[in-house]
């Protein structure tokens, strides 16, 4: 592993003539990390990723990808680098073995083309023109033009966007690969359980700035994930309990011996805190956004026991 | 390897390409040779279609085959080359590559051979067409051929550097053929191409004098029409100095705007 950071971001920023994108946007890809960036359309991922790819400049800020500054790419640094876009084009009249050879060319130490196309599964498709190829397995085709020069760092951009779930599980055994050869990832995704699934650490972009981050489990802080008791009171009120004892709180509930109707007991998933943590930078921006607090359940009660809090 | 070495293999690469995606290989291949049958057979009852002042007569098909060659270049250079990139800068081509080591110089040296190699191509099959289907007699001695090889390489490099610096022209890849095939087709019949640039008038051939095609069709003509017809050109003369002159001018213009303005895609916005 090298020391050096694969990615550093400092105070970017990014304005589209007066309308500004990015608003100091701070993020460190340490070498061999996994860095999922999440955030809803328009939240600056898109534009963030461009920019570290040198495909687009910044407006101000700090950017180093690799140590060097991407707005001063050149060959040496491309061959270090790998690129998935959000598509990739072309006619589709190239078969894949002559896609794959052809870019590994520009490499100074590419891998060979046949293995990098068993690493995304297409041998079977290795003869067939792109396309005849399903959107899928294009995908795939696109991940193997990235992966082929051996980067050390690879931007995936909403790699999955489309696949079906069996395709999406196969591309992530792909991913996890790379991962274990010490390659660095940016991955931008809309789909949470991937970024779970593949990422060491989640970075929530929502107003071109950074909200939260941390390990996708941790991600929103402790009581972001602490469980939520429901359940419908005898007057017909929803209830929604946050608690850290959920056991105890439920017996304490129904020690009367009456039972309460349409109990349960919700620990918030990824995408709960994930719209938590949006629909607040939202509310802060003074704007609507997706509203609802973690669980999304209905406010309800007054009385709260000891160690829970009553939802928002 | 190399920007040399991987500009031959982006060659090879655009060459398969160019014949696998089938619309070049109409628009911008087969289309000087479908003109040529056109012309030739339209009037094949004119043995006496072309007369030159001093008296010398040729028929349609030895009028009509330097015109077309000039053609194939034009078309071959400039709108195979401008609507191919303005495509692959469109559907995103041009983006993925900017994403990998491949030099600038490479991917222009890819387009240069794959125009060079269909050019070539291309005037085999109108040089085949015109001697076995319309008994054309073409020039035997070797000063002619290596006249017509400098006006030939020289027109194909021009027309690939304008075919690049044009790409940029059209606003998406799909207006692309819309944008570039008018003003290719207008060249064509104002040129000498279709018509005899000797009967159109004045004001119209010092329009077209300012672009390149009518330089290249007046110096196929001087290899494959008998010398009596060079009193038929303006001047009088084939003009080959003019016509080396303004095919490097238009060569210089083409690579300084292709110098200035190819980029693999717009960073600044």
């Amino acid at each position: 592993m090298s020391p050096e950071p694969a990615v550093r971001v400092r105070g970017l920023t990014k304005s589209y003539g007066s309308r500004a994108v990015l608003h100091g946007l701070d993020v460190d890809v340490a070498a061999g990390e996994t860095v999922a960036l999440l955030g809803p359309n328009g939240a600056g991922k898109s534009t963030t990723v461009e920019i570290l790819e040198g495909h687009r400049l910044r407006t101000g800020g700090e950017v180093r990808v690799l140590g060097v500054d991407p707005a001063r790419a050149d060959r040496a640094w491309r061959a270090r680098v790998g690129v998935v876009l959000q598509s990739s084009g072309g006619d589709g009249t190239s078969t894949v073995r002559e896609i794959v050879r052809s870019t590994a060319l520009a490499y100074p130490a590419p891998r060979d083309a046949d293995e990098v196309i068993a690493a995304v599964g297409l041998t079977a498709q290795a003869g067939q023109r792109l396309r005849s190829l399903s959107g899928g397995q294009r995908r795939r085709v696109d991940v193997a033009l990235g992966i082929v020069g051996r980067p050390e760092v690879l931007f995936l951009d909403e790699p999955t966007t489309g696949f079906d779930p069996e395709a999406r599980r196969q591309f992530w055994g792909v991913v996890r690969s790379l991962s274990d050869t010490g390659t660095s990832i940016v991955l931008t995704t809309h789909y949470l359980d991937e970024a779970a699934q593949l990422s060491d650490r989640a970075v929530v972009v929502a107003g071109g700035r950074v909200v939260a981050e941390g390990a996708p489990a941790a991600l929103g802080g402790p009581t972001a994930r602490t469980p939520h008791v429901r359940w419908t009171g005898a007057d017909g009120r929803l209830h929604d309990v946050v608690t850290d004892e959920p056991g105890a709180f439920v017996a304490r509930l129904t020690a009367d011996g009456g039972e309460p109707a349409g109990l349960e007991v919700v620990r918030p998933t990824l995408e709960d805190v994930y719209l938590g943590l949006v629909g607040e930078a939202a509310a802060d921006e003074g704007g609507g956004g997706p509203g609802g607090g973690p669980g999304g359940g209905p406010a309800a009660d007054a009385v709260a026991p000891a160690g829970t809090g009553e939802a928002r | 390897m190399n920007a040399v070495a991987l500009g031959l293999d982006r060659a090879r690469t655009e060459v398969r390409t160019y014949f696998r995606a089938g619309d070049s290989v109409l628009f911008t291949f087969a289309f000087p040779v479908i003109m040529l049958l056109v012309f030739s057979t339209a009037f094949s009852e004119l043995p006496d279609f072309g007369t030159a002042p001093g008296g010398a007569v040729v028929d349609a098909a030895t009028y009509y085959l330097p015109g077309m060659i000039a053609s194939g270049v034009l078309l071959s250079g400039v709108q195979g080359l401008a609507i191919d990139i303005a495509g692959e800068r469109g559907d995103g081509t041009l983006k993925r590559l900017a994403g990998t080591p491949l030099p600038v110089a490479s991917y222009l040296l890819g387009k240069a051979g794959q125009v060079l190699v269909t050019g070539l191509l291309q005037l085999v099959v109108l040089l085949a067409v015109a001697t076995l289907v319309f008994g054309v007699d073409l020039p035997r001695e070797p000063a002619a051929w290596a006249r017509f090889a400098s006006i030939w390489l020289l027109g194909m490099t021009t027309t690939s550097l304008l075919g690049v610096a044009l790409s940029r022209l059209p606003r998406s890849g799909r207006s692309a053929s819309a944008v570039i095939v008018p003003v290719t087709v207008v060249l064509q019949f104002i040129s000498g191409v279709y018509l005899p640039f000797s009967q159109l008038p004045g004001w119209l051939q010092a329009v077209a004098s300012a672009f390149p095609l009518r330089w290249l069709a007046q110096g196929t003509r001087s290899v494959f029409l008998p010398p009596e017809f060079a009193a038929a050109e303006p001047g009088g003369t084939w003009g080959l100095g003019a016509v080396v002159l303004w095919l490097t001018v238009w060569l210089a213009a083409g690579l300084v705007v292709t110098r200035l303005t190819f980029r693999w895609i717009r960073q600044d916005d």
